[in-house]
């Protein structure tokens, strides 16, 4: 069964629906350790004179931490395309409301500042 | 012609797919279908949710490079202590709802029973430490509004801060500081309670064994949501309590 020739408007006999994901305990266990070092991670990078790179540093661990979490403890990692691809396209909507906004904030006083 | 043979392939797959399980509803041509439709609800209600808090967080962006003195004055009001403990005590309630899902899909009834109680109660935990920090900025008149009171961020030697002074105009800012810790945290707490409340309802079902028979769905979507709050968190926690910590 190829690609380009199977019909399944109906999402029917999708043969991602075979791959069927249970993710186990241990998997689990080592995404909670990981959360838990970048918590600490972020407290301690707060602490330290970085200028311009703390909040970077911040928003970098944080990023992770909710990629981590969107992947595994949300399971996306092991969902089908549609999934995959619905939680992408919210996200970078979403980028597309902050970027927008903000330029256009940035713009309205340009040279001004 | 081509709705005939549609018809033909759905029946087909109808008869070769059919299960009698009474959570598969009829307009559902199998199971997996059913169930990749409930996650893709979940998450288009979920977008929206992203949708609801990014707006908060762009005014959070936005006013943090306004007013950037206040902002670092008034952040560093709150304890990392307490936001550190919380943010551990949420990612460990998002561990056993994790946990929840799984126990459901291996139909482990009472460990079902036992993950979902412990989401709720570090869940609790979570708001009852939250309680105390609210508690904590009514007491320093630190709530925006008619009460709220400047001379911490005006004069910050005569408390005992290694603040650096501000303006009586700058200080005021700090109460946009607090509006938006307010809003952030308390529409978070709100999204907290509320899934408290659905765990609430959940145990007993869990507990009467809706959930370790084969149907997954609620707890599943139920984690979602879960996860979707904590991340909500994961951002809030450094954004509004690690501003400016180190030495100037």
């Amino acid at each position: 069964m190829t690609e380009q020739h199977h019909h399944d408007p109906g999402n029917i006999t999708n043969p991602e629906h075979a791959e069927h994901h249970i993710v186990t305990p241990k998997t689990y266990g080592i995404v909670f350790a990981t959360l838990l070092t970048f918590t600490g991670l972020t407290v301690w990078a707060a602490f330290i004179n970085l200028g311009i790179f703390n909040p970077i540093i911040a928003l970098a661990i944080a990023c992770t931490k909710a990629v981590i979490v969107i992947l595994f403890f949300m399971h996306v990692f092991f969902q089908s395309k549609l999934i995959k691809m619905t939680v992408a396209a919210g996200f970078f909507t979403f980028m597309i409301l902050i970027t927008m906004t903000l330029s256009d904030y940035i713009s309205r006083a340009w040279g001004l500042w | 012609m081509d709705n005939t043979i549609v018809a033909t392939h759905a029946q087909e797959a109808h008869a070769e797919h059919h299960v009698a399980l009474p959570q598969h509803r009829h307009h559902f041509e199998t199971p997996e279908q059913q169930r990749e439709a409930g996650t893709f609800g979940m998450w288009l209600f979920l977008l929206t949710e992203i949708m609801f808090f990014g707006g908060l967080f762009f005014a959070y962006l936005l006013y943090r490079n306004w007013y950037n003195p206040a902002f670092v004055a008034a952040s560093n009001q709150l304890s990392i202590p307490l936001g550190t403990v919380n943010t551990a005590v949420l990612i460990t309630s998002g561990f056993f709802m994790a946990l929840a899902v799984w126990a459901a899909e291996m139909k482990k009834k009472s460990f079902l029973v036992l993950t979902l109680v412990l989401t709720t109660v570090f869940g609790v935990v979570f708001l009852g430490v939250k309680y105390f920090e609210y508690k904590e900025k009514w007491e320093k008149h630190h709530i925006p509004g008619a009460s709220f009171d400047i001379s911490e961020f005006v004069n910050p030697q005569a408390y005992g801060l290694k603040e650096e002074p501000m303006s009586p105009d700058m200080a005021q800012k700090t109460q946009v500081f607090f509006s938006l810790y307010f809003a952030m945290t308390g529409m978070h707490a709100l999204h907290m309670i509320i899934g408290v409340g659905l765990l609430l309802w959940l145990i007993p079902r869990a507990q009467r064994g809706d959930f370790s028979a084969g149907y997954v769905a609620p707890i599943e979507n139920f984690a979602l949501y879960w996860h979707f709050v904590d991340i909500v968190w994961i951002f809030l926690f450094p954004l509004l309590y690690l501003i400016n910590r180190h030495p100037v």
